[in-house]
Parts: structure tokens; C-alpha cells; sequence
């Protein structure tokens, strides 16, 4: 059922190399062309008159550009995220939500608080990510252990795990006075990026580069232990690799932004919905629309009650459900019962 | 009799079952042999009502399985699936007690425990009954799945690869139970069967599937023949006469 | 765990079950010594709740017995208690029924989104309507329409993806728990926006407590549950041909959908109550059916709902008592009865081979 889900993604790899070289198609420029301008848009949407006001365009650097190239890290990173985890998990449904990664990662934020008092923004991204390479390892392990009946039963475990991790954050914040921390955290918002606050998120670019350098052997690893090895691909070090890209991401968006839901898992499949199940090339694919998902998503959450502005992760949360669910109902069509 | 008429079912646009006509006589030893997805499974969970069917008819003893009550069905027909997994924790005991469920709704009369202990017995279990199910091996546990099945007395018992995570020996020993089951109790049992000689030797009539169709249906001389047998599972299969009857030799 | 070969051990079975045949059965529990286990237990628990509520009820009351306002004092507390007794009896059957119909006894039904659209409709109250609305939004009426609610829900979810030729399980799961998800986002939007003192007032709705239940809704509460709780025991021998699976039950004879169905929206029924009334708790009922199966070792429903339900009244009284009378500190006790049921998780779930 677990290769099922993901039809032929290794298999096709080889078939598919000379597809490879054309990226560069007419459909995929008219994307970067559309991100473009919403990117444009991005930058002049806002409550503070830039052409009107005398500090107009210095505002504009201090915190409209610093903002949209957030939007467009984060977008491409938490779509990676979710790409890598299906890649090697070869299940549809597993990102860094439905994973409890992104909990984790909230848990460790939260614990570096509570060590440190006034914790700056290293401290808090590392705590993030080695949180996250945790719970993800721990969810990984699970995943080796298990003999699963359904390929469904993957993101239910993943969800009642984060909410587990989120119930202990709920807990400490409770005991130590802390909620504040973790209602801050839940809502993931772009409203206090600005120039000296965002430039941890250039980590990003390094971990996307990897992600591009490894795509294939990450694939032959989504084919399990036995077959990745035989294959002479050391796979311990491949899951530990992915592990730790993962946790980067999840973690330095955390730590930066706060808690994104369900995009790492839309826009993979969306993409495959219209480009078929090869995950490898669609990376580039998967990461443009990522960019263009989320600046959709904040531009939408600067708008909608204008001149406030809601935490783009409640817009990702209900767009995102609902796409999640369409997902599932138009694959439960094509499902063998078996 | 298990009777099909005109059955269909459709996956998708390319994977079809049917139309599948076919007629299974009452007592006696039916198998289901064929190539890997040819629908043999499928076929036999159709007949078991844990498939629906798109279209067509099954009759068993006459009981059009679409619309008789299921709790009428459950004394006449029962089905093994290859794979059983219980979220419970049951003993071999109150496993097989389960098979008394149709009649007794739960509530085990002695004669209900009589019964169960009978195809305990029947099955070699007794030493075994109250071990959990997870403390047993494959081949035991297979053994308690068949005396559950057994133990609801239907006149018609579906089987799919009973042999499945069984030794030869184990298997031999299966067989030997299924054939006596089928004699003694007068029981019609019809399994889903990988190993073609194994079907040979214990069965009075083979179905042969191919592509979610009926290929060959007769008496285990008719079908043991080597164009047939070649041409459902397109490799070259030669039959010889063996000292228990025909032999495919691939 | 040898065994003999066929022809040898034909010979000697014989003997044995001759002589065992009158202790020959395939009851509830395998032996004598389960079934004595399963009763010191049931008793030892009902003891441990009966003792902590009458703590909860005397213990520390600042009035002495002979004071006029001691009855007074008595009777709210009675309230807590019976709120208590009602979310004890909604998880432990809930939780154990709605495992036992799923095949799968690490999922709780508090998953499918009956807590998020509850603090949906609650926000939705004070944010369409202001605080005044809130706070007006109680009564019987009220109470009924949210449950009214949260049920309907429930059953457009088992309607449209249990029935019919799709109909699958873990499709419904999924989708209840997505479908919570994006409602609590819905209920964080909407809370983003109200003013700091209608939130704090909707704070203290949304956190799960039992000196939350408003005593008013017991006379139209206590009647349904009972009748749930009836029901679901009479439907006991049932469930545990249920919980062999879709296959196996259909084999026996179950309509095995209508049944499902029938349960699951007896499961909606007690969590929309509990919800409504005491707020949400997620993994009370996954710690309360977890520990019961350990404490109970049958598979019999006759027997492991009692033992559900002594399990969830003793661990929520005697944690309320702990709570109030040697820790000295009220609001914590649900966030760590959540805490305690989420680390249960963790650990049930890591030790799973197969789901």
C-alpha cells in the first residue's frame, strides 16, 4: 500500500533523467513569471503608504522586501519539508504537520525559553531544530517498526502525535507562566519580519541546494532499507541527511516565523496533481509554487480585515484543510480495496 | 450450490472481474487456482459478501447474497481471509467460540461449548486452547482461524490460501483436515489454492482463472492437462501421472 | 510451543479433554485467576473513586457540620462531582467503543473535531454576536442546540464517507481529524480579532473543567447518557464481534455498517455532551480505554466497560482531590490528566508492531 501510494517514483527515476534537462518549459517560465508578480504585489501591499510618506521607501526596505523574500524562503521551505518527507516516507499524506514536527518544533522553542530567559534568535532556532530532528527521528524510527495496513494510518499517528507534544507545551506553558510563548508560537505570522530580524531564513537556500543535490538517492531511499542498500546507497546516512534537512527547514522557520500548517503537503500534491507522480522533477515545480502558495496565502491575510492583519498560518490552516481533503477524497477514487 | 450468473466487477477502466458464470456443486472440494491478480480472491470474497458486486447474481443454497438477511447467510456460508488481524487479545478458545456468534448472539449455551471443543479437537488444538493467539505460531494460529470458520457449521466454508505461512508438513496436515472436514461433516469448501499439485491432490473439482475470467472449470483429471494448465499461467507445464494422481511439472 | 507430529498427538488428546471437558470454556476471562485479577481491580478502583468523591465532598469544607450553610456548601460540590461522574462515563465508553468499531486502539474520538467546532461555535457566539451574546448563551435551549449541532455534524461525516461503495474507515478518521484542524484555525482567526476582555471570557469556556458544568443542563443530561450507556452495554456481545473487524464480523452475521454507524453516533452523542458541558479533553478517554484493556484481559465489552468506567471516575476524582486538597492548585488538574493520557500515547504507540 506504502509504494502503492507514490506509483513508480523510484523505478520511473532513470526513465524519467532527460526529462531533467528540460525544466525550462514554457509552463514552468509562466510560473516564475505569475510568483513574479505576486512577489510584486506582495512588496506594495500594505497599510503604510510608501509613495505618500517621506520615509516611504526606507520603510520599504526595512520591512516590505525583507517580508516578501521570507514569504519566498519559507514558502520553498516548508514545501521541500513536505516533498523530502514523502520522498523518503513514500506516503502522500506526511509533512511536517501531519509528522508532529512542527510540535516539536514549537516544544523546543518553548524549552529554550524556559532555560534562558530573553533567548536570542540563535539560541531559539537551535533549539527548534534539534527538537524537530528529534520528533521526526522518533517518528521515523516508528515508522521502520510498524507494519502499517493502510497508507491513512500514517498522517492520523502523526497528528495524534503533535497533538501529544503540543499538550506538553500546553502543560509548560500553563505551569511556568509561559502561554503567551505558546499561543505566539501556534500562530505563524509575517507582521514582525523586518531587516535584522529574517536573515536566518538565507539557511534555507543552503538546505534547498542539498535537497536538489540529493533528490535522487533520497528517492532510491524511499524504496526502503533492503532495496536503497543493494542498490549501494547507505541509507542510515540518507535518513539521518533527509532528517536533518527537514529539521533545518522546520526548525528556522519556526524559530523565525512560527507554525505553518498543511503547505508542505498541499503544494507536493497539487503539483503531481497536474504533473503527474514523478516527485523528483517536480522539485523545481514544488518549490515555485510553494513561493507562490504562501505570498497568495499572506497577501490574502493582510487584506482580508484591512488595516489589521490576521497570522497567515490560520489562512494556510483552513485553505489547507480544505485542500488536504479534497486530496483525499479524489485518491480514495482510484484505490484498489485489497 | 454456489451459483454465479452473469457477475461483474469493475475497479477501474482497466482491471474488470466477470462476467463470471459458473455453478458449485454441493459436498465436496472445490479450488481456485490461476496466476497472481487474476481475481481468484476477488471471486471468492464476492461470493463470501465481503465484495459487493456491480452486477450479476450469487445464489448460495439458493440465498441471493445481495438481499437475504446476513445473519441468515452466517449459518449457511463463511469465509477465511488470508490476512486476520485482531486489535483484541483472544485465546485460541474464545476465538473459535466467536464461530458460534451466528446462534448463540453471544451467549454460549453447553451445547454451543461442545461445539467448540469439537473442532478444538478436530484441529489438533486442545493442548493449545487457552494460549493467546499471539503466543502461537503461524502455522497454530492458522489452524485456530480454520476451527473458527469451522466451528459456525455452514454448509459451505471459503478458504483463501489456507496454506499461506505453512510448512509442506503443515500443509499436508491442513489438507488433511479441510478433506475430512469436507467428508465427514459433508461440508462444501472451496479455497483459493497457489500450489497447483496441492489443489490436484485434494480436491474433487478446479477452477481455473485467468485475467478476471473463468478459464477452465472441471474435475481435477480435466483440468490437470498440460495445454490448459500452459496456457492459464503461460509457462510451459507438463502433467505426469504420480503415485497420488497427476503431477504438473514446471 | 513444539509440536508433535499429527499422528502421535492423535492419540493422547483424547484422554485430556475427557477429564477437562466441565472446565472446558471459552468465557470471558481465560482463567480463574484473570477473572479474580478483573474483580480486585473493579473493586479496588470503585473503592479508590467512592473514597476520593467523598473527600471531594467533606474534606476541608470551611463550615462545620452544624452550621446552617454547610448543606449549601455540600451541594455545590455535588455539582463538581456529578460533572466528574458525567465526563467519566462519556469518555470511558465513548473511547472504548469508538476503538473497538475503528479496529484500532491508539486513535480517541476527541480527534474528530468536536472540540474544535464546539470553541467554533463558542467564538463564533462572541465574535458575530459580542460578549453579551456569550454570556447569554447558556441554558437549556442553548445547551441542546450546541449538541443538536456537533451530532449533525458527525453524521454528515459517517453518512457521506462510511456509506456507500468508497466507504472507508481510516478516509473518515483523517478527514474528522483534518476537519479539526481547520476549524481551530477558523476559532484562532476569529479570536485573534476580540477585544482582550472578551477573550479572557472565552478562555475560561474553552478550558476544560468540571466547575465549568452548569448544574441547570443535569436534568436533560443524566437522562440521555443513561440511555446511551444502556444501550451501549446491551450492544456489548455485539461489539465484540465489532471489534474482529469488517470481514470477520460480516462473516458472522453483523451488518456491519449499520452498526458502525449506529455506534459512532452514539460516541458523537456522549462527546458532544462531555464537550459542551466540562470543555474539551483530548486524551482522558485514550488513558482511561488504554489502561482498562491492561486491567481488564478480555475481550468481553460486558466486562471492560465497567472497568473503563471505574478506571475514568476514580482517576478524575482522586486526581481533583490530589489537586485541590494536597497540591493546593485547581486549574491544572485536566492539563495533566492530558499530559499523563499523551505520554500513555507515546508509549503505546513506540511499542506497536503492527496498526
Amino acid at each position: 500500500m506504502r509504494k502503492h501510494a507514490i506509483a513508480g517514483a523510484g523505478q520511473d527515476a532513470q526513465l524519467h533523467y532527460s526529462k531533467q534537462s528540460k525544466i525550462w518549459t514554457k509552463s514552468f517560465i509562466l510560473a516564475i513569471f505569475v510568483v513574479s508578480i505576486l512577489a510584486v504585489i506582495s512588496l506594495f501591499t500594505g497599510v503604510y503608504d510608501i509613495r505618500g510618506q517621506e520615509d516611504g521607501w526606507e520603510m520599504f526596505f526595512i520591512t516590505r522586501v525583507p517580508r516578501t523574500i521570507a514569504l519566498i524562503l519559507t514558502g520553498a521551505a516548508m514545501a521541500m519539508a513536505g516533498l523530502v518527507m514523502q520522498l523518503i516516507t513514500q506516503n502522500r499524506f506526511v509533512e511536517p504537520t501531519t509528522t508532529g514536527t512542527i510540535e516539536w518544533a514549537g516544544l523546543g522553542l518553548l524549552l529554550v525559553y524556559l532555560l534562558v530567559p530573553a533567548p536570542s534568535l540563535v539560541l531559539r532556532m537551535s533549539g527548534a531544530i534539534l527538537f524537530s530532528f528529534i520528533g521526526t527521528m522518533i517518528f521515523f524510527l516508528f515508522l521502520r517498526r510498524v507494519r502499517l495496513r493502510s497508507s491513512l494510518i500514517v498522517p492520523i499517528i502523526g497528528l495524534m502525535l503533535g497533538a501529544v507534544i503540543s499538550s506538553v507545551s500546553t502543560f509548560l506553558g500553563l505551569f511556568f507562566q509561559m502561554s503567551q510563548v505558546v499561543e505566539n508560537w501556534f500562530v505563524g505570522s509575517f507582521t514582525s519580519v523586518q531587516v535584522g530580524r529574517y536573515e536566518y531564513l538565507w539557511i534555507i537556500v543552503i538546505v534547498t541546494i542539498l535537497i536538489f543535490i540529493y533528490a535522487n538517492k533520497l528517492t532510491l531511499a524511499g524504496l526502503g532499507e533492503d532495496i536503497s542498500t543493494s542498490l549501494g546507497v547507505n541509507y542510515n546516512g540518507l535518513i539521518l541527511l533527509a532528517n536533518a534537512l527537514i529539521a533545518v527547514a522546520v526548525g528556522v522557520v519556526a524559530a523565525v516565523i512560527g507554525n505553518l500548517p498543511f503547505l508542505g503537503l498541499i503544494v507536493p500534491n497539487i503539483v503531481s496533481l497536474f504533473r503527474g507522480d514523478d516527485l523528483r522533477t517536480n522539485l523545481p515545480w514544488v518549490c515555485v509554487i510553494g513561493m507562490g502558495t504562501i505570498m497568495v496565502s499572506d497577501i490574502i491575510s493582510r487584506t482580508i480585515i484591512m488595516p489589521f492583519e490576521v497570522p497567515v498560518s490560520l489562512i494556510l490552516g483552513t485553505m489547507g484543510a480544505v485542500v488536504f481533503i479534497v486530496i483525499l477524497l479524489r485518491q480514495r477514487k482510484t484505490r484498489r480495496v485489497s | 450450490m454456489i451459483k454465479l450468473t452473469e457477475v461483474q466487477k469493475q475497479y477501474t477502466e482497466k482491471v474488470k472481474i466477470g462476467p463470471l458464470n459458473i455453478e458449485i456443486p454441493k459436498a465436496g472440494f472445490t479450488s481456485l487456482i490461476g496466476p497472481n491478480g487474476a481475481g481468484k480472491s476477488t471471486t471468492l470474497m464476492m461470493i463470501g459478501r465481503l465484495l459487493s458486486i456491480d452486477e450479476g447474481q450469487i445464489a448460495v443454497a439458493h440465498m441471493d447474497i445481495g438481499s437475504s438477511k446476513s445473519k441468515d447467510l452466517a449459518k449457511i456460508i463463511t469465509i477465511l481471509r488470508q490476512e486476520n488481524h485482531f486489535v483484541t487479545r483472544l485465546s485460541v478458545r474464545q476465538l473459535v467460540g466467536f464461530g458460534r456468534f451466528p446462534y448463540s448472539d453471544g451467549r454460549l449455551t453447553l451445547e454451543d461449548e461442545a461445539i467448540i471443543s469439537k473442532y478444538i479437537d478436530f484441529l489438533d488444538l486442545t493442548e493449545l486452547e487457552n494460549r493467546y493467539l499471539d503466543e502461537l505460531s503461524g502455522g497454530q494460529r492458522q489452524r485456530a482461524y480454520v476451527a473458527m470458520v469451522l466451528c459456525q457449521e455452514t454448509e459451505y466454508v471459503l478458504l483463501d490460501e489456507p496454506l499461506n505461512n505453512l510448512d509442506i508438513a503443515r500443509s499436508v496436515q491442513m489438507m488433511e483436515h479441510l478433506r475430512a472436514a469436507a467428508k465427514e461433516f459433508g461440508r462444501t469448501i472451496v479455497t483459493v489454492m497457489h500450489d497447483i499439485n496441492f489443489a490436484a491432490k485434494y480436491s474433487d473439482r478446479i477452477c481455473a482463472m485467468k485475467d478476471g475470467q473463468i478459464a477452465a472449470y472441471g474435475t481435477v483429471e480435466e483440468i490437470m492437462d498440460p495445454e490448459i494448465l500452459t496456457s492459464i499461467f503461460e509457462t510451459k507445464i507438463e502433467v505426469i501421472e504420480g503415485p497420488y494422481g497427476p503431477i504438473a511439472i514446471y | 510451543m513444539s509440536t508433535m507430529p499429527y499422528s502421535t498427538k492423535q492419540e493422547h488428546i483424547a484422554m485430556p479433554s475427557e477429564k477437562h471437558e466441565s472446565n472446558r470454556s471459552a468465557k470471558a476471562f481465560r482463567t480463574k485467576k484473570d477473572a479474580r485479577r478483573y474483580w480486585i481491580i473493579l473493586i479496588s478502583l470503585i473503592a479508590l473513586g467512592l473514597t476520593a468523591s467523598y473527600g471531594l465532598l467533606v474534606y476541608n469544607n470551611p463550615v462545620p457540620v452544624s452550621s446552617p450553610s454547610f448543606i449549601p456548601v455540600v451541594m455545590r460540590r455535588v455539582d463538581a462531582l456529578i460533572a466528574m461522574l458525567i465526563a467519566a462515563v462519556c469518555h470511558s465508553l465513548a473511547t472504548v467503543s469508538f476503538q473497538s468499531v475503528t479496529n484500532n486502539r491508539i486513535i480517541t474520538p476527541s480527534l474528530l473535531g468536536f472540540e474544535a467546532l464546539y470553541s467554533v461555535i463558542q467564538t463564533g457566539t462572541i465574535f458575530f454576536f459580542g460578549a453579551g451574546a456569550l454570556i447569554n448563551f447558556v441554558g437549556i435551549g442553548s445547551y441542546l442546540f450546541q449538541v443538536v449541532l456537533m451530532v449533525c455534524m458527525s453524521l454528515i461525516l459517517y453518512g457521506w464517507l462510511l456509506s456507500g461503495k468508497y466507504g472507508d474507515l481510516q478516509l473518515m478518521l483523517l478527514v474528522g481529524i483534518i476537519i479539526g484542524t481547520g476549524l481551530s484555525s477558523v476559532s484562532t482567526f476569529m479570536r485573534k480579532l476580540l477585544a482582550p476582555s472578551e477573550f479572557d471570557l472565552l478562555q475560561a469556556r474553552l478550558l476544560g473543567s468540571v466547575n465549568n458544568a452548569d448544574s441547570s443542563y443535569f436534568p436533560i443530561v443524566i437522562p440521555i447518557i443513561l440511555v446511551i450507556a444502556i444501550l451501549l452495554f446491551f450492544f456489548a456481545r455485539k461489539l465484540n464481534v465489532l471489534s474482529l473487524g469488517r470481514d470477520v464480523a460480516t462473516t458472522f452475521g453483523m451488518n456491519y455498517q449499520a452498526s458502525i454507524i449506529y455506534i459512532l453516533v452514539l460516541v458523537a452523542v456522549l462527546m458532544s455532551i462531555s464537550t459542551s458541558l466540562i470543555g474539551p479533553l483530548t486524551f482522558y478517554g485514550f488513558l482511561v480505554a488504554t489502561l482498562s484493556y491492561q486491567a481488564a484481559p478480555t475481550y468481553d465489552h460486558r466486562y471492560i466497560f465497567p472497568m473503563a468506567l471505574a478506571l475514568a471516575f476514580g482517576i478524575l476524582t482522586s486526581a481533583y482531590f490530589l489537586m485541590y486538597h494536597v497540591f493546593d492548585s485547581q486549574a491544572v488538574v485536566s492539563v495533566i490528566i492530558e499530559l499523563f493520557g499523551g505520554i500513555i500515547f507515546l508509549i503505546v504507540v513506540l511499542r506497536k508492531r503492527s496498526l
